[in-house]
């Protein structure tokens, strides 16, 4: 269960870290896939930056500016990082779009998560009509997702099978 | 979140990144590890040019690229002493040393022990991943005895070197462990290690995922350290050496006096002295 957030300042303060660090995370992955030469994977994860950093920018109007941060351990997730952060150690070299398109829907789903527990949670009636928002943005990109991934194989069960490792040498 | 520290933003952990893509594999817990670093650094509100990165040879050792801070990509094993010379030259500076299980206790295995028991004040952040990666996966100090694998079937029947219990000994004044797999919280050491006066060292277990894919499983393993820091070496000792190698959080923080340089006052011209070696 969520710390409960009280405050519309609290909840915007959460929100902004939650996208802002999800567009880092996505672009950080995009430069993974592109000097993996994985563009196919590198435009996905792009293009989730670019979505995100609208939800960035969205947080900031609704806040009138850039809302203030936390120190990064005080933030009250239940995950390790911020909820829609794809974790370290995700990604990795050889994976097919199926795997990333569930990397990111995995993220997706736990940012809804988090919205509808704060909505659940907090006893702030603008608190909840926000999260309630904000939750319902998250599962809309889910729904998406979801219909994204049946257009893609799933991965055989020696995907990650390669006869040549990589050297991390320039 | 009513004892939450509210943080006047000036830096953010973009600030700290340079343009240089990272060449670790997709995955690697590196990344977690640099995310880390410059979410401490951003915190600690530290202008990027006010902060040197030190590193040797490795996987681990490629951050200078990777950041605005100054960096300094150096000698295999020869970090510490490079960062030495850089600290007594530029007391002002933060200088943190990154390196990896093999740079820094096998190659540099000397450097550490001298290291910590100089205590300049300097932060050691050993990315452990229990391989040698950027070779093709060579077992380093730190790799179980009884790894099998195709460069060293059977395994190599050593026992693995225990850094924290090494560093406790050699007189470092702050050991900790992190675990790559949670950035909030060894960012959250980091600026405890580079706030403490002295040699700060802070194991951070880092999934090598290409080569030790096992380590994808440290999540499950990592534990929390169920006791808060002592100041006692005795106790920090036992702690260590009964620890399991898992356990996550601040182990020790000494009080030991920093290593500052001496400036004396030397005997004779510049002239002089060089007319005394002459040959």
């Amino acid at each position: 269960m969520n710390a409960a957030i009280n405050s519309l300042d609290e909840l915007l303060t959460h929100a902004h870290a939650l996208e802002h660090e999800a567009v880092e995370r996505y672009e950080e992955l995009a430069g993974q896939m592109e000097v993996h030469n994985k563009p196919e994977l590198a435009q996905l994860f792009h293009k989730m930056a670019a979505l995100e950093q609208q939800h960035v920018d969205k947080v900031k109007s609704l806040a009138g500016g850039q809302p203030r941060r936390l120190a990064p351990w005080d933030y009250s997730w239940q995950t390790e990082e911020s909820p829609e952060s794809v974790p370290v150690g995700g990604g990795h070299y050889r994976m097919n779009p199926y795997q990333a398109l569930s990397l990111v829907l995995a993220s997706e789903e736990r940012a809804e998560s988090f919205f509808s527990g704060v909505a659940t949670h907090t006893t702030d009636p603008v608190v909840r009509e926000t999260a309630t928002q904000f939750a319902l943005e998250e599962k809309q990109h889910a729904e998406l997702l979801r219909e994204w991934l049946t257009r893609y194989p799933k991965p055989a069960a020696d995907w990650n099978q390669d006869l040549d490792d990589p050297v991390s040498q320039e | 979140m009513g004892q939450a520290e509210v943080i006047t933003p000036m830096y953010s952990s973009k600030d700290y990144k340079s343009t240089v893509k990272p060449i670790w594999c997709p995955g690697c817990g590196h990344f977690g590890v640099e995310s880390s670093l410059f979410r401490a650094l951003a915190h600690l509100n530290l202008p990027p040019e006010q902060v040197g990165i030190v590193s040797g040879i490795g996987c681990s050792s490629r951050i200078p690229a990777y950041t605005q801070c100054y960096g300094f990509h150096g000698v295999h094993g020869r970090a510490l002493a490079a960062a030495t010379g850089l600290k007594l030259a530029r007391p002002e500076l933060t200088v943190v040393v990154t390196s990896g299980d093999g740079d820094a206790f096998s190659i540099g295995g000397n450097h550490f022990i001298h290291a910590c028991r100089r205590n300049v004040d300097m932060t050691l952040l050993v990315m452990d991943n229990e391989v040698y990666g950027m070779t093709k996966g060579q077992p380093s100090p730190t790799t179980p005895g009884d790894w099998d694998s195709k460069i060293a079937p059977g395994g190599t029947g050593v026992n693995p070197f225990a850094p924290m219990a090494v560093a406790l000994a050699a007189g470092a004044n702050f050991i900790a462990r992190g675990f790559a797999g949670d950035p909030n919280g060894v960012a959250k050491i980091l600026v405890e290690a580079i706030q403490h006066p002295g040699l700060s060292f802070v194991q951070v277990l880092s999934p090598c995922i290409t080569y030790r894919p096992e380590e994808k499983f440290w999540k499950k393993t990592v534990h929390p350290n169920p006791v808060a820091p002592t100041r006692d070496p005795a106790e920090a000792g036992h702690r260590l050496l009964s620890d399991d190698g898992f356990t996550t959080g601040v182990f020790f923080i000494g009080d030991r006096p920093i290593y500052t340089a001496a400036v004396g006052v030397g005997e004779g011209s510049l002239d002089e002295i060089e007319e005394h070696l002459a040959i």
